[in-house]
């Protein structure tokens, strides 16, 4: 007895989900150029493109919704799709503080910039690479590697701490600076969100090899 | 049978591990850990040979009380075979020879002063196809009561009414009890076959492929019954269907023979929550995701 319909479309929700994560991850790259660049045009690509990330993410659930109600999928390939269900979940948010980055780059286009950008993109660089590497440790079915990437999210955490501190001291030395500061804490803390639900990614992937959920990061923000 | 008391009540009462010399001296092992229901069925090691052929071997298991317990795998694991022996239906069959110990509230059924009459009394069984008796749909469930002796008009209508109503089949044939039997639909028939057995009390009620003759709302009709009556009794089920395994049963066991109708083994026996979210075992999880069987 084989299944090949359903292997190719629980392969198919999958790769749906794969190539979701590739849009945010753009998304999120993307983001950080329009902050740095100052590009009003690339800002409001993201705000456009995030729509297709939600479209993609009610397409997969549809696609997940349709093979659970005609395959009754049991063991390993129901905890696939649930697993995939609450990625795409996660991806979507993901994408939505990406947005929240794009739009913090419109409204900061024509302020002078406060200081050059250093910590921000390094966040950003970081949870990229967690994001990433998390969907290649659900590809490879690998909880190690799943743990190993939820620790970053400490790395995360303290860039955070240290882009927050520094705005801080800049708002009490030049109250001129209070709104671009607080725009730049906003983007910092779209960053730290990010980083945050890849940590639900992980643990997905240790509930999809294991088959139990283990909380493997609670976040001080 | 004999009242005794099982592993699961005499550690709650000291605290210790119980030896249980009547149960076989097997070390107490749950399926669930977190089962509170005593054992009423434990096999130790059963095996079923037809001729010089080992149909099944080494089935080790305990039985909760009023749980549902589904034994699932594909044709010729010897699933059927196992069920058979826990009230001693084998008996029956001329080439069949069974192995190791079934023990039913502490006592083995297999032993020589146990009559398997009366262990078929407490353990009663529903076949394949409602095989109802060429009577009344009355006549049909007063069967059992009346050779057990139960007599006067009085007593025997209230038996096969309380039988009929916990079978749920009491409002549709309230008004044609003098019909046969084999009027009925196949759904209402097969549920006569279950008041007939419940009309006996018994303990245990096994449940050979019960609704594989049956239409899916007829199917779902027998499932809800189940439900209800784990209330009252413990039933084993040896099913087909993995999906109504996973409706019905709290306990599912895996089997597979190394060839069709060869040395079929118990693989994995735990909660059915855990079975079908998350087997243990390569090959449960092969067969109940279709991957092969």
């Amino acid at each position: 007895m084989t299944r090949t319909a359903f292997e190719r479309q629980l392969l198919a929700v999958q790769e749906d989900m794969l190539v979701m994560a590739g849009m945010v991850e753009t998304a999120i790259e993307r983001g950080i150029e329009a902050l740095k660049t100052r590009n009003v045009n690339l800002a409001h690509q993201i705000i456009e493109d995030d729509l297709k990330i939600n479209r993609k993410r009610y397409e997969t659930e549809d696609k997940c919704l349709e093979l659970i109600a005609t395959q009754q999928p049991l063991a390993s390939d129901l905890r696939t799709i649930v697993s995939v269900l609450h990625i795409t979940v996660d991806l979507e948010r993901m994408g939505d503080h990406a947005e929240g980055i794009a739009k913090i780059a419109l409204m900061l286009a024509d302020e002078p910039p406060l200081k050059p950008y250093i910590d921000i993109p390094r966040m950003a660089q970081v949870a990229s690479e967690m994001l990433m590497g998390s969907l290649e440790a659900f590809k490879d079915r690998d909880p190690a590697r799943a743990r190993a990437i939820c620790d970053q999210d400490d790395e995360v955490d303290a860039l955070y701490e240290q882009v927050y501190r520094e705005l801080l001291t800049f708002m009490i030395n030049d109250p001129r600076t209070i709104q671009r500061a607080t725009y730049l804490i906003w983007t910092a803390h779209n960053l730290e969100r990010i980083a945050d639900r890849v940590t639900n990614i992980c643990e997905r992937v240790i509930y999809l090899v294991e088959g139990r959920i283990e909380e493997l990061n609670v976040s001080k923000y | 049978m004999r009242e005794t008391t099982t592993p699961e009540q005499a550690s709650r009462k000291d605290g210790a591990q119980v030896s249980a010399v009547s149960l076989g001296g097997l070390p107490y092992r749950p399926a669930h850990a977190a089962e509170t229901a005593p054992v009423v069925l434990r096999l130790d090691k059963v095996g079923v040979s037809y001729g010089d052929r080992p149909a099944v071997q080494d089935v080790t298991m305990d039985i909760y009380k009023n749980r549902i317990t589904a034994l699932i795998g594909p044709s010729g694991c010897g699933k059927s075979s196992i069920l058979r022996c826990l009230n001693r239906m084998n008996d029956l069959i001329y080439s069949a020879k069974v192995t190791g110990s079934v023990y039913l509230d502490g006592v083995d059924i297999n032993g020589d002063a146990v009559d398997p009459v009366q262990v078929r009394r407490h353990v009663g069984m529903v076949f394949q196809k409602p095989n109802p008796f060429p009577m009344s749909i009355k006549e049909n469930v007063a069967f059992g009561p009346k050779r057990q002796g139960t007599s006067g008009r009085g007593r025997l209508k209230e038996t096969v009414e309380k039988a009929l109503r916990s079978a749920a089949l009491w409002d549709e044939v309230a008004d044609k009890m003098d019909q046969p039997g084999t009027a009925l639909s196949g759904g209402q028939q097969q549920r006569l076959c279950i008041a007939r057995v419940l009309a006996v009390r018994p303990e245990i009620i096994l449940m050979d492929e019960p609704c594989s003759s049956l239409d899916p709302v007829a199917t779902l009709k027998i499932e809800d019954l189940m439900r209800e009556l784990a209330r009252d009794y413990t039933i084993v089920i040896v099913t087909h269907n993995m999906q109504q395994a996973a409706r019905v049963s709290d306990y599912t066991a895996f089997m597979l023979a190394s060839e069709h109708g060869l040395n079929g083994r118990l693989i994995e026996y735990g909660a059915t929550n855990e079975i079908f979210t998350n087997p243990r075992d390569k090959r449960t999880e092969d067969y109940i995701t279709g991957r092969f069987g």
